[in-house]
């Protein structure tokens, strides 16, 4: 209850629990599209990733007094040529495409900790870059959420059909002539935005369990894909606001708090769907 | 396109991965209209890659393939496909239904919701497949017969005029696998089908014309299939057969 009147006195609760709303939004429905195709060690490498943006922006920021080089930017620019770079290793056959994914994920966490080491106060950047800090966020962070919950559910209605098809059976959809290759580097690439943006909230680490868990949980109990990402979107909400609203009341870092409690959600519901079957 | 201009037409194609020994070597045979045809041979003999290679997901590196006398990739919507195994996964949350209406995708499709023409005709294809009253069910939740027949109705949703089925069979026990023919065998009254399998024991009973790929390719009737055109095929061993055509 004590959560709920501070929610209503301090703006950067109020950004928070925005930030957590806005941020499920998107997390639900590329969350959904990440666990069906099983690509969650990609979205693992994209966030990884990601530090070596922060961190070069940082660092061009601090130490070379570029003011333009936004940590947000940076994160951005890593995030997509990291997208690129696994979209092409796997349209590339010869390519081993988990090698490359687990080069992309520590090579860009390296380049992003040498830029961190090399800038003056790194540590307390490490630390809410790692694993978030979501009372920090910005009302520009607010606004790219927004514009990107827009951008990713305008994809999910518009090719719902060939995205599905994607997912559910590659090799058929390429026999409809449909643009495999094109549509899974959109969806690298919307993973891409939507890592940067929930770094934010709950940090490099933790971001692969709030793309897959929400969704992992959803889809057990929902019979579509359309289902399964609103229902997503709703556990992701709740999970974020619960979080906060217990890490703001036991002093607990607000994304350890919310991954647990998805993590807890998530197993206790695989458990009892074991026990059912039986 | 003349009445006479064959389905599938393939001449003196080669295809090699990459510098390694090509996997067809100057294959060439046709395949008719209204013709029931199995293409069969050992596993790694390219049977897929000639089923790709129809379709237009591969180019040949030298020959031609016409398929209803265009190229594989203008023929393609023209095409019903059931790709090899399915690898989909069994706790994917989709309902049958949405798994037809894929059959309804081509490039150039307006975008968003299917249309109610689509949805039509996926229904009419669950239908045509004995699943009727299914369309809503969780796919996750049939039985793995039930599965194959929801993606024959995903091939035959767009109805097309050419069936290419490739190893439907595989995973299927005795029973359901003479079900599932018997529906080819209904099906092959309005399209031609074209199947691949690597079990022999099926074809005999309706297969037309039977298409060995073994790096080369030859081409029986049904009639004169017997246990020496097999064991060339299989066995490795060279025998003198009697070839109806050796094309």
């Amino acid at each position: 209850m004590q959560f709920f009147e501070a929610v209503l006195h301090f703006e950067f609760l109020q950004h928070a629990l925005l930030a957590g709303l806005l941020g499920s939004l998107a997390a639900g429905v590329v969350g959904t599209w990440v666990v069906v195709r099983r690509t969650s060690s990609i979205a693992g490498a994209i966030a990884h990733c990601v530090l070596a943006g922060l961190g070069l922006a940082r660092w061009l920021q601090e130490v070379h007094g570029v003011s333009w080089a936004d940590p947000m930017l940076g994160a951005t620019a890593a995030a997509l040529v990291a997208a690129a770079l696994i979209a092409q290793a796997s349209h590339n056959q010869s390519e081993r495409e988990d090698t490359v994914i687990a080069a992309i994920w520590a090579v860009g966490m390296a380049i992003g900790l040498l830029f961190i080491a090399s800038t003056p106060g790194y540590t307390e950047d490490l630390m809410s870059y790692l694993f978030g800090n979501i009372l920090l966020v910005r009302t520009t962070d607010l606004w790219l959420m927004g514009l990107l919950d827009i951008a990713v559910i305008t994809v999910a209605v518009a090719l719902h059909g060939e995205i599905q098809a994607l997912c559910f059976d590659e090799a058929f959809a390429r026999m409809r002539g449909l643009p495999v290759g094109r549509l899974s580097l959109l969806l690298h690439t919307i993973t891409a935005l939507t890592v940067v943006l929930l770094v934010s909230i709950v940090g490099i680490v933790l971001v692969i369990a709030l793309l897959t868990l929400p969704a992992a949980v959803a889809g057990r109990f929902a019979n579509t894909l359309g289902r399964t990402m609103v229902l997503a979107v709703i556990l992701s909400v709740s999970f974020t606001t619960v979080g906060l609203g217990m890490s703001y009341t036991y002093d607990l870092p607000a994304g350890a708090t919310t991954i647990v409690l998805a993590g807890i959600v998530y197993l206790g519901v695989r458990l009892v769907w074991r026990r059912s079957r039986q | 396109m003349t009445p006479n201009t064959p389905v599938i037409d393939v001449r003196d194609v080669s295809f090699a991965f990459g510098y390694v020994e090509p996997v067809l070597r100057d294959v060439s045979f046709t395949v008719e209209r209204g013709d029931f045809a199995s293409i069969i041979g050992p596993n790694g003999g390219g049977k897929t890659t000639l089923v790709k290679l129809i379709l237009g997901l591969l180019r040949p590196q030298s020959g031609t393939i016409k398929v209803f006398g265009q190229s594989p990739e203008q023929a393609r919507p023209k095409i019903g496909a059931m790709p090899q195994h399915a690898v989909t996964d069994p706790h994917f949350p989709i309902r049958v239904i949405d798994v037809v209406l894929m059959g309804c995708l081509r490039p150039g499709r307006n975008l968003g919701p299917f249309s109610a023409t689509d949805r039509a005709a996926a229904s009419e294809a669950i239908a045509r497949v004995g699943l009727e009253g299914l369309e809503r069910n969780a796919y996750s939740e049939l039985s793995g017969g039930q599965r194959q027949r929801v993606l024959l109705a995903r091939a035959i949703a767009p109805k097309p005029e050419l069936l290419l089925l490739d190893e439907p069979e595989a995973g299927l026990d005795r029973k359901v696998e003479q079900d599932f023919f018997d529906l080819l065998e209904e099906l092959n009254r309005e399209s031609t089908v074209v199947l691949v399998s690597h079990d022999l024991g099926f074809v005999a009973s309706f297969v037309r014309t039977v298409i060995c790929v073994h790096g080369t390719v030859d081409v029986h009737p049904t009639s004169h299939l017997d246990g020496s055109v097999i064991n060339t095929l299989y066995g490795g061993d060279v025998h003198v057969v009697h070839h109806d055509r050796h094309l």
